[in-house]
């Protein structure tokens, strides 16, 4: 790991560490050179793994009162929210942590497009990334299951349907999963032993997420590669500690903004109705996160078609790595890339918007054409941006841009500061 | 540090604003000021009692309030009838217990610990009973509603007589907020239907208000609670960041770069 040898002072911590290098880990971690130059989007990893440990206490929690039977699961959220000491605070940060997660890793995704993190050498990284946001998918899915309310059976109901759109063996595959011939107490079950797994998955991923991190370093709004250490860089404790804990607080403003003050905001009123099989709402919506891709499976007349559209939209991002041909990193850098990025994100953003609304006339037109943006941005924008683009000069250290080296680093210095 | 918070807040608008955009989709609600809104929101002691006399006098002959407990009655933040008045509104209630050492069900009055009767054995016999619709259960009706508070304080005023244009099936009645506007409940509230025993005067929209409140009770039980930690977790976690900060401030100003 750390390139520099460490030794403990005490006898006794050498005697340890001889054995099981758990003090050379703690001492690469608070020593780990990080660019000086990280602004406030690089705080955003810190702050999923707090929403993360968050996630795995209120849900342990929650587990120890919840019942996953079809009979008692909304009985057993209601008996959390009125009998439980504090089950209604547990439940509502466990709820609306799920958003704040999200939330957070589009920021810390789209920060990532921005400034190109996913290129070489970062490509696994990515990748563990984008298996990470899958399984968040999946679990926070799962999870909206649990309280068995009418939006919880019946986004059950669409999405377990859509593997009924795989040729052949669709059907049969549904009802394994269903573990009967519709969404029912086995669908709950099971769901709720998934849903209690998978955070467990993530939490692997996420140390092997870091790991990789670590072997060549952050990439920084510069995005070049720079020595370590150096006067380019700053150990990780305490400048940089200090900076994710101080933007983490004010994610958590945020964050208790929403669990005390509009704590069912996020949700739709129709999960407050218990489950019922016999009646289907007006709406079937899925939770805002996933609306992007809600329209966009939405948006293609045809079922199989439609979901290989949806999952093509997120297996997209992993090859990501190989579709960017710019050899340039940073965006900062890249000024036809740095519209196209903004574009990007005004086009998922009105994915999401449409997602919500009903799919016709003019919404299912918008969700089309928004759709078909999406995959020509990575399937054909980023590979000729990378041949046609004439990018800015990058300097050659961090330090350079900020010592004003040359006139064009100068130019590029501002360029920086505004994003920031 | 600027366009963080100008992400944040775009963030949280747009989110907010979808999920209003159901609620939009209809007729504007009747507003009238809530107690219980706001950092500092509280529950109106006197209007949730009045609005549990509503609810029991009224509603509670179609609809059940399964998740609540007659000691939910007397416990802080609620209506806070004093326990002697919530063991006798328990009390006149009649519940079935058993079975007994003989294996027989038998009935005796209501105890604290008992959930709300219910006013049919099950949703079939609710549906018999009211022409095939089942009365909603109304423990987290205000939160089971697009438009929450205001959805019912409109719809239990919004009964009017249907437009020429729109023909009502037998007991089906017109209602202005209702999805669809047709609704399977007669006007349940009329001036003076209850007597308040505090003297207030029960006109429609003053019944309106006190049930509405007590429903919001019902599905928040802990919404006071809910208020004052809220407030004093953020001014605590507003005060840790301006330390932070500064902190913060001082350790980088030890590298020749801006924070």
């Amino acid at each position: 790991m750390s390139d520099h040898d460490y030794r403990p002072k005490s006898k006794v911590g050498q005697w340890f560490n001889d054995r099981l290098p758990l003090l050379t880990l703690a001492n690469h971690l608070t020593d780990y050179p990080t660019p000086k130059n990280l602004n406030y989007w690089w705080t955003f990893g810190g702050i999923l793994t707090f929403c993360l440990i968050t996630q795995i206490v209120t849900g342990l929690t929650l587990a120890m009162h919840y019942i996953a039977h079809a009979d008692m699961a909304f009985e057993s959220v209601e008996h959390i929210m009125r009998d439980v000491n504090y089950g209604w605070l547990i439940r509502y940060i466990h709820a609306n942590g799920a958003s704040m997660f999200f939330l957070a890793v589009y920021i810390h995704i789209f920060r990532s497009l921005f400034y190109g993190s996913y290129k070489s050498p970062r490509e696994i990284i990515w990748i563990l990334g984008i298996i990470i946001y899958l399984l968040m998918m999946a679990a926070a899915f799962m999870g909206y299951v649990l309280p068995w309310g009418q939006m919880s059976f019946w986004g059950a109901t669409v999405i377990t349907n859509l593997f009924s759109a795989i040729p052949l063996v669709g059907e049969g595959i549904v009802t394994w999963l269903w573990g009967g011939y519709s969404v029912d107490n086995p669908t709950l079950t099971r769901f709720f032993t998934l849903h209690y797994l998978i955070p467990f998955l993530i939490l692997g991923l996420v140390v092997l997420h870091i790991w990789a991190l670590h072997v060549p370093g952050n990439n920084n709004p510069v995005g070049i590669d720079i020595k370590k250490p150096s006067k380019d860089t700053v150990p990780f404790h305490p400048y940089i500690v200090i900076k994710d804990g101080f933007a983490l607080l004010m994610f958590m403003i945020v964050f208790a903004f929403f669990v005390f003050y509009a704590p069912n905001i996020l949700g739709h009123a129709d999960n407050y109705i218990e489950a019922n099989p016999m009646v289907t709402p007006a709406h079937i919506v899925p939770e805002w996160y996933l609306l992007p891709f809600y329209a966009i499976l939405r948006s293609v007349p045809d079922k199989l078609l439609g979901v290989v559209a949806m999952l093509s939209a997120i297996l997209i991002l992993a090859v990501l790595p190989w579709l960017d041909t710019s050899k340039i990193r940073s965006a900062v850098f890249r000024p036809l890339y740095k519209q196209f990025y903004w574009i990007l994100v005004a086009d998922v953003l009105i994915l999401g918007y449409v997602g919500a609304m009903p799919a016709e006339g003019l919404y299912l037109l918008i969700a089309r054409v928004a759709t078909a943006y999406y995959f020509l941005h990575f399937l054909v924008i980023l590979p000729v941006l990378g041949f046609k683009e004439k990018t800015l000069p990058v300097p050659l250290s961090i330090t350079e841009p900020v010592l004003g080296g040359s006139p064009n680093l100068a130019a590029a210095r501002n360029k920086e500061s505004k994003i920031e | 540090m600027k366009n963080l918070f100008k992400l944040f807040s775009i963030i949280i608008f747009i989110i907010t604003s979808n999920s209003y955009s159901f609620a939009a989709e209809k007729a504007e609600y009747l507003k009238t000021d809530w107690s219980f809104k706001g950092l500092f929101g509280k529950f109106d002691r006197a209007s949730l009692q009045r609005g549990y006399q509503v609810y029991t006098e009224v509603c509670a002959s179609c609809h059940s309030m399964k998740y609540l407990s007659y000691r939910n009655l007397a416990e802080p933040g609620g209506p806070e009838f004093s326990e002697v008045q919530a063991k006798a509104i328990a009390a006149s209630f009649e519940v079935t217990d058993g079975p007994n050492s003989d294996g027989e069900m038998f009935t005796r009055p209501g105890k604290l610990s008992d959930k709300f009767v219910m006013p049919y054995d099950n949703v079939k016999a609710a549906q018999a009973a009211n022409g095939g619709a089942y009365p909603p259960d109304m423990s987290v009706l205000v939160k089971a509603r697009g438009g929450g508070v205001d959805y019912i304080y409109s719809l239990l005023q919004g009964y009017e007589e249907a437009p020429s244009n729109v023909s009502l099936d037998d007991g089906v009645y017109y209602n202005k907020y209702m999805y669809g506007n047709k609704i399977r409940m007669a006007a349940p509230l009329s001036d003076g239907l209850v007597e308040y025993g505090d003297g207030t005067n029960a006109t429609v929209e003053q019944m309106s208000k006190d049930v509405t409140t007590f429903l919001m009770w019902s599905a928040e039980p802990h919404l006071e609670a809910r208020h004052q930690m809220g407030f004093k977790a953020i001014v605590y976690l507003i005060i840790l960041t301006i330390l932070v900060y500064f902190s913060m401030k001082k350790i980088w100003s030890r590298v020749e770069s801006e924070v």
